[in-house]
């Protein structure tokens, strides 16, 4: 998974002459203060810290409140998606509209039904709504699979990142890390089977009763043009 | 199937036998939502007409809402805060409250769906779960029926459900709940202020009950939060604000605001008079005159905020109850523990605040009662916290020392012989006389020896071995040391009393010194809790004085005293209707009998049998009245 790096920092903590019985536990406390926080400072969101060396002198700034500035150097352990980097998380819920995942158990992801390449379509199978690859059988997104995912954006002040599965080397992780060879080869077949997914859904809502071909493919092409629409 | 008339029948045509087939719906959604971006508002417009609340809704709106609101969550990733701003906003104004079950799943489907899907919406969609912790102002007066209370129930068991749904999604999601459930917190005051005016007042008391109920149920529900899945991340903001919450109604209730004001006093007001008062709120007959009696007001407002703060301190301490039927008492103790220290310590004579911790103690004294003893120790010993917390703390340990009823021998005296090295370890350093602004932290400590002195030393005694601990410790050296802590508190004891006939001989820096304006000189937090509700979950744990064995009392006394106060209620009675005069009287007692003499160093812990067959001293007394305070 990419998106997590360390980074060496060298910090000046600024400190309260209140604290100044107690300094290492106020530096830890501000350092605390930036877990689970995106800090543009080391340009990511602060995972873990590890105080590597703490100066022992401090200077006095002037002031009403003689803040005192330590110097120290610290590892941290960052969390920074950027665009186009692999993810990967675990979905914990599926629905036609869109796939939500988390990532290391603290940052929500969503990869919404438009950014889900067309090889997957959505559909229930046994009770539970999941994303099947129309070429690979075996390919199925659920909730609870492992997936590996592009990151399209990261919105820095609630960590949430809005992901894609549109390329190829996206998807489930226990099947790509065993299929990985194999997908190019069944991308060359996509455009033949392409025709496919109507079919499915027609399946899918035959059950409904009442939908007729056209209505879809309407739809299908006004739905296109749109988006031609928007994107010209 | 329900039709469903959106759109124009070239986009959507309707089926003749029904609507749309769940997902096509989803689909047409889709599409009316982004023809909003190329200004194709037709469509959509219809669309969020479905959505603006109406009452009364025939069972075919009720279909077409839930279907509307489950296509829209299949929907929810094309809907953009820029170009669907009236569609969120006709969302926002739904109630969960007055609709169906089926409306109800279906919206709150929809909010789910919207959080988890754009970081944009969480903040929206929890602070829109929130606000229906509360019902509507309409809805108050059908609760309380059998009818109103499934409503209740159908409608917090789903919102809290949402909100666990949410923190699965988005797992930093209660991080953002807590300062939207701390700032959605109904003000404790607004109804009181406003009824100063001179409104309808009908409706305005409907209002004030209405106003009353809402803080009890958000407070029930923010309890509910803390004790559900994502409590310990929520419990450490929310069990706090509860506290600050109470504890800003505790100093609104102005005992001595009253005390000064009004000759009626609050030692003349029953706590029935509440009951009494608050009929008196819903009569329409209350004359316009009394209504604008200022005083009465105040009164009034004061036993409203009582009431208010009596229901809210009960919930607290059923909650506490049920953490530790859970096991989490210890962790929610901890929190209780870090925002007292913090706030209610500091705060200027709470007065019924301090009780939740007294209540968390009871529940547990092995952990959270010796610890709470042993934390509030460390504060006065600490001379790194500023005077006015290291008394507060010894303040507060005296009087939760001599109060607890659950606490053991062996603990109490562990503590006073802390408390003694460190009044001794003082005494030894300083060749001074008697400054009470320079040692008032000293004065203190004493003042609290001698208060747990007071309660626990016939028990002490008891044992021999705590016995043998007590005489060891070196009291008549700090007693008779020239800093001389018991005239300090004989200063203090009768300048409290304006009466006092030696006012003027006594109004002098030693006694005004103490801490100034009268902080803590005599204040001792855990004197009977006078609320009525709270006061029964606390009685089985709390010690009176009118139960305690002094030594001055005979075994004798002892029985005829206790045979005299008879049942507790009439012991509580006894002291509150009285003690405003008991209190002049014991003080004139006391110093006649005395013969009061300024050199009181002299007098020893112990009373001699002069003072037998007297009250303690009021002032000393552990109070059992607000005056006190």
């Amino acid at each position: 998974m990419e998106g997590l790096k360390v980074s060496n920092a060298n910090l000046t903590v600024y400190i309260h002459p209140s604290k100044s019985n107690q300094v290492s536990q106020a530096v830890l406390r501000e350092l605390s203060s930036l877990l689970f926080t995106f800090s543009e400072i080391v340009d990511g969101v602060v995972l873990a810290y590890d105080v590597n060396s703490l100066d022992t002198c401090a200077k006095i700034l002037s002031g009403v409140h003689p803040y005192f500035g330590v110097k120290l150097k610290v590892n941290f352990l960052l969390f920074s998606p950027k665009p186009n980097t692999l993810l990967e998380g675990k979905v914990v819920k599926l629905t036609e509209d869109s796939i939500q995942v988390v990532v290391l158990g603290f940052s929500a992801a969503v990869i919404a039904e438009k950014d889900i390449r067309e090889e997957f379509v959505w559909k229930m199978k046994k009770g539970h709504e999941v994303y099947a690859s129309r070429s690979n059988k075996r390919h199925v997104i659920k909730v609870g699979t492992m997936i590996r995912f592009l990151v399209k954006s990261f919105d820095e002040e609630i960590l949430h990142v809005y992901g894609s599965l549109i390329p190829d080397h996206t998807g489930s992780i226990h099947w790509l890390d065993k299929n990985l060879e194999v997908v190019s080869h069944a991308d060359r077949s996509e455009k033949k089977k392409r025709i496919q997914p109507e079919r499915v859904m027609l399946e899918q809502d035959a059950v409904d009763g009442e939908l007729s071909t056209l209505d879809i493919v309407e739809k299908r092409t006004s739905a296109k043009r749109q988006k031609h629409l928007e994107e010209s | 199937m329900v039709k469903i008339h959106v759109g124009n029948k070239e986009e959507s045509p309707q089926m003749d036998s029904g609507g749309y087939s769940g997902s096509q719906l989803v689909h047409h959604f889709r599409s009316v939502l982004d023809a909003v971006k190329t200004g194709d508002r037709a469509n959509y417009d219809d669309l969020v007409s479905y959505l603006h609340p109406k009452r009364n809704l025939s069972p075919d709106e009720v279909a077409i809402l839930v279907t509307t609101l489950k296509a829209l969550s299949g929907a929810v990733s094309y809907i953009d805060s820029d170009h669907h701003e009236s569609l969120l906003f006709a969302v926002s104004r739904m109630s969960l409250w007055n609709n169906g079950t089926e409306v109800m799943d279906a919206l709150l489907e929809l909010i789910t769906s919207l959080a988890a899907t754009n970081g944009k919406y969480i903040d929206w969609c929890l602070d829109m779960l929130v606000k229906h912790f509360v019902p509507p102002f309409y809805m108050y007066g059908s609760l309380d029926n059998e009818n109103g209370i499934n409503r209740k129930n159908k409608v917090l068991s789903r919102v809290h459900a949402a909100l666990e749904e949410i923190a699965d999604l988005v797992p930093l999601a209660p991080l953002r709940l807590c300062p939207i459930v701390v700032q959605n917190m109904p003000s404790v005051f607004s109804n009181d202020r406003v009824s100063s005016y001179d409104f309808l007042q009908r409706q305005l008391s409907e209002f004030v009950v209405y106003h009353y109920y809402e803080i009890v149920l958000y407070v029930e529900n923010m309890l509910k939060l803390e004790s559900g899945a994502i409590g310990e991340t929520v419990g450490s903001t929310v069990l706090p604000a509860l506290v600050d919450r109470l504890l800003e109604l505790d100093v609104e209730i102005g005992w001595d605001g009253i005390l000064q004001e009004d000759s009626r006093g609050i030692f003349d007001m029953e706590l029935e008079d509440i009951i009494k008062f608050a009929e008196d709120e819903n009569s329409d007959s209350m004359p316009q005159s009394e209504l604008l009696n200022r005083k009465n007001l105040q009164g009034k407002q004061d036993k409203k905020v009582v009431e208010k703060l009596d229901n809210l301190i009960v919930l607290a301490l059923l909650h506490l109850e049920s953490c530790q039927s859970s096991g989490r008492l210890a962790e929610v103790f901890d929190i209780l523990l870090h925002s007292f220290q913090k706030t209610v310590l500091n705060a200027y004579k709470s007065k019924f605040t301090q009780f939740v911790m007294f209540y968390a103690c009871a529940l547990d004294p092995e952990g959270c009662g010796v610890k709470f003893a042993m934390i509030l120790a460390d504060m006065f010993v600490s001379d790194v916290n500023p005077p006015i917390t290291r008394m507060s703390a010894v303040a507060y340990l005296a009087s939760y020392l001599s109060r607890a009823k659950f606490l053991s021998a062996a603990l109490v005296t562990t503590i006073i012989q802390s408390l003694v090295d460190q009044c001794y370890a003082y005494c030894k350093l300083r060749d001074s006389g008697m400054n009470p602004r320079a040692h008032q932290v000293f004065y203190s400590g004493c003042q609290a020896i001698m208060y747990i002195l007071c309660f626990r030393m016939r028990s002490l005694m008891d044992v021999p071995r705590l016995k043998l601990q007590l005489l060891n410790m070196p009291m008549e050296a700090i007693w008779k040391h020239k800093l001389c802590p018991l005239k300090a508190k004989a200063a203090k004891l009768f300048m409290a009393s304006e009466s006092f006939v030696f006012n003027d001989m006594l109004e002098s820096d030693l006694s005004k010194a103490f801490g100034g304006l009268d902080r803590l000189d005599m204040f001792f937090p855990f004197d009977p809790c006078l609320l009525k509700k709270s006061e029964s979950y606390i009685r089985p744990h709390f010690v009176r004085w009118s139960k305690v064995r002094t030594t001055y009392d005979d075994d004798d006394d002892n029985v005829s005293e206790v045979s005299e106060s008879g049942s507790e209620a009439t012991d509580d009675d006894f002291v509150d209707t009285n003690t405003k005069d008991m209190i002049d009287d014991d003080l004139m007692v006391t110093v006649e009998d005395l013969d009061f003499n300024p050199d009181l160093n002299k007098m020893s812990i112990t009373p001699k049998n002069s003072l037998k067959h007297l009250r303690m001293p009021a002032r000393i007394r552990p109070s059992t009245s607000p005056e006190s305070l």
